[in-house]
């Protein structure tokens, strides 16, 4: 077998790993199901009752945001699950074998994507249901789905290195949710960041949530022309300002997650 | 034929503390060798080394013949490793778990699911085999584990404490499973905290201290390191011991130890059963009512405390596993 082919089939075999134990763990399983669909009904219901939006129904507006926070938010489950398998010693198991190091983390992310894919897939269906609608060309909206799920592989690198580097999950969990909650709601997630106040305009104009929320609403049609695009420069050109983010973000955490999770396991 | 283990002067820091401090192993093809020492003597090290998980600092091993840092990636196919903490996914049913570890020593998915079936079934857990392992008790958890070394039916076994945390029938079924791998030929190196386990399983006994060997031999030769045989006597009254201290201390090899509480005497001696008959004699001449006495060999144990100056148990510090 070549180291290629090694690598990948040793990352299936990881990631076939992953996903039973996502499968058997009821905890885990609720994070890819059930969380995008609390998530979509919640926030379309409470706050779409509540706010209404010229030119556009509110629950169009959001629904590209629900989708990139329960990305961010759900991506955590990476983390976690890494951090628990550091604590029980299977890491020295697999080290022991004659298998492609790099598998754990590859295997790991991958199974990560088949998870965003269901979670994706969920969220869509649900918000079909409560109103959200595709108003652009179906390549458009393919790509769409696509540059989600580009950013969730990325962003599962994100959540590896932090777990790697912290080692435990509750340690994890708490820093985790720290760094998750001001990216998501100082954003255009839920509110127009060109009307927040002082300093915080510009912060959420140029956090990368907001640029893949504005990229997700361009590419799904979910725009109005009594909206305009908000100044700020990677607003203006989303796409591919959020693809560059997640070539970005893989060139530095790939890296990174390989060279902390050595570390990790070296001990 | 070449040794299936040898170490030459591996040495490990961390930081400032020095785990390993020129570990010098050698082990036969088809023998076992036990790593007898307290908890931070540097066993742990030595075989996490041995497996390829560490680099050594300084000093080179061979693993069946293949450098452990050079030729890591080779030698993994050939050794199989079983660690202090049960290695096994507990999300896992015990035959995935087998499957998994297969796949990635690359047997190919017939072959995996049919040695993970094999060894269910040696272990004793092919009821078991089909439900996740969070159901487990810990002794399953370990024969689910130590199977997983054996996947590839590697020539070379390292088993870094196998019975901690095992009750007295699960280590009892364990040492059994080892006793017939190496009747097989394979090569172990096992550690262990448990002196009555290095006793029963090693042909030789590596003993060591502060990230040295301090000796090394059958456990037959590190008992008559410390003098051979020991008369042991109970007398039936406390006023006797001095008697019989002055009356057999000409017989002794070494320090005559007394315990007033369990009325006893410990002595040291040469001469095997006939130095027993000789003692006895004696303290018939002198009337002492002897109520038991035999002779025996040295413990471990008290061999460790005379080679190390402490005893084997008093650095543990660490919870037993789960």
């Amino acid at each position: 077998m070549s180291p290629l082919q090694m690598a990948i089939a040793d990352g299936m075999t990881i990631s076939k790993r992953n996903a039973l134990k996502i499968r058997r763990a009821p905890d885990l399983l609720g994070g890819v199901i059930i969380l995008p669909v609390v998530f979509v009904l919640l926030f379309v219901y409470v706050f779409g009752s509540m706010i209404d939006l010229p030119g556009i129904s509110y629950t169009e507006y959001l629904l590209p945001g629900i989708f990139v926070q329960t990305i961010v938010t759900s991506a955590q489950i990476t983390g976690y699950t890494l951090t628990q398998d550091l604590q029980k010693g299977i890491f020295d198991r697999f080290r022991t074998l004659p298998m492609a190091p790099s598998a754990v983390l590859v295997g790991q992310t991958l199974c990560d994507m088949l998870m965003n894919i269901t979670s994706i897939a969920t969220m869509a269906l649900v918000g079909l249901l409560v109103g959200w609608r595709v108003r652009s060309s179906p390549l458009e909206a393919v790509g769409g789905f696509l540059l989600l799920l580009f950013f969730a592989y990325a962003f599962s690198w994100v959540t590896a290195t932090i777990a790697l580097a912290l080692r435990t999950p509750e340690v994890f969990n708490n820093i985790a949710t720290l760094v998750s909650f001001p990216l998501v709601f100082l954003s255009n997630v839920f509110v127009d960041s060109s009307r927040l106040p002082g300093p915080l305009k510009p912060v959420a104009e140029w956090n990368p949530v907001s640029t893949f929320v504005q990229a997700a609403r361009e590419l799904f049609g979910n725009t109005t022309a009594l909206r305009p695009v908000p100044d700020a420069w990677p607003l203006q050109h989303a796409v591919a300002v959020s693809v560059g983010w997640c070539v970005l973000i893989l060139a530095v955490f790939v890296p990174l997650a390989t060279r902390l999770y050595k570390r990790a396991v070296s001990q | 034929m070449p040794p299936a283990i040898v170490a030459e002067g591996l040495v490990k820091k961390y930081g400032t503390v020095t785990a390993l401090d020129g570990i010098d192993l050698s082990v036969p093809e088809g023998t076992v060798l036990g790593l007898l020492g307290p908890n931070g003597a540097g066993k742990t090290t030595t075989v996490r080394i041995l497996t390829t998980l560490l680099r050594p600092d300084a000093g080179h091993a061979t693993v069946a013949g293949l450098d452990v840092v050079a030729d890591a990636q080779r030698l993994r196919s050939r050794i199989g490793a079983s660690g202090q903490y049960a290695a096994v996914d507990e999300h896992l049913t015990g035959a995935e778990n087998l499957e998994m570890v297969g796949r990635l020593y690359h047997l190919g998915t017939r072959r995996s699911r049919q040695r993970a079936r094999e060894l269910l079934e040696r272990f004793d857990l092919t009821d078991a085999g089909d439900r996740p392992v969070k159901g487990y008790s810990g002794g399953m958890r370990r024969r689910l584990d130590l199977a997983g070394a054996l996947v590839a039916d590697p020539p070379v076994l390292f088993l870094d404490e196998p019975s901690t945390g095992l009750d007295p029938r699960a280590r009892a079924g364990l040492w059994e499973v080892i006793s017939e791998l190496v009747a097989g030929g394979t090569t172990v190196l096992l550690t262990t905290q448990y002196l009555e386990e290095a006793d029963r399983l090693a042909d030789r006994i590596a003993v060591v201290d502060h990230g040295r060997v301090i000796a090394l031999g059958t456990a037959d030769q590190l008992k008559d390191q410390v003098g051979g045989d020991r008369i042991e006597l109970t007398v039936s009254d406390s006023a006797e011991l001095e008697t019989v201290r002055r009356v057999l201390a000409p017989l002794a090899v070494a320090d005559v130890q007394t315990d007033p509480t369990a009325l006893s005497v410990t002595i040291p001696v040469a001469g095997g059963a006939a130095s027993l008959t000789t003692a006895l004699g004696h303290l018939a001449a002198e009337r002492v009512t002897v109520r038991d006495a035999g002779l025996r060999r040295p413990t471990l144990d008290e061999v460790f405390l005379s080679l190390t100056g402490h005893q084997a148990a008093t650095d543990d510090t660490k919870e037993p596993v789960r």
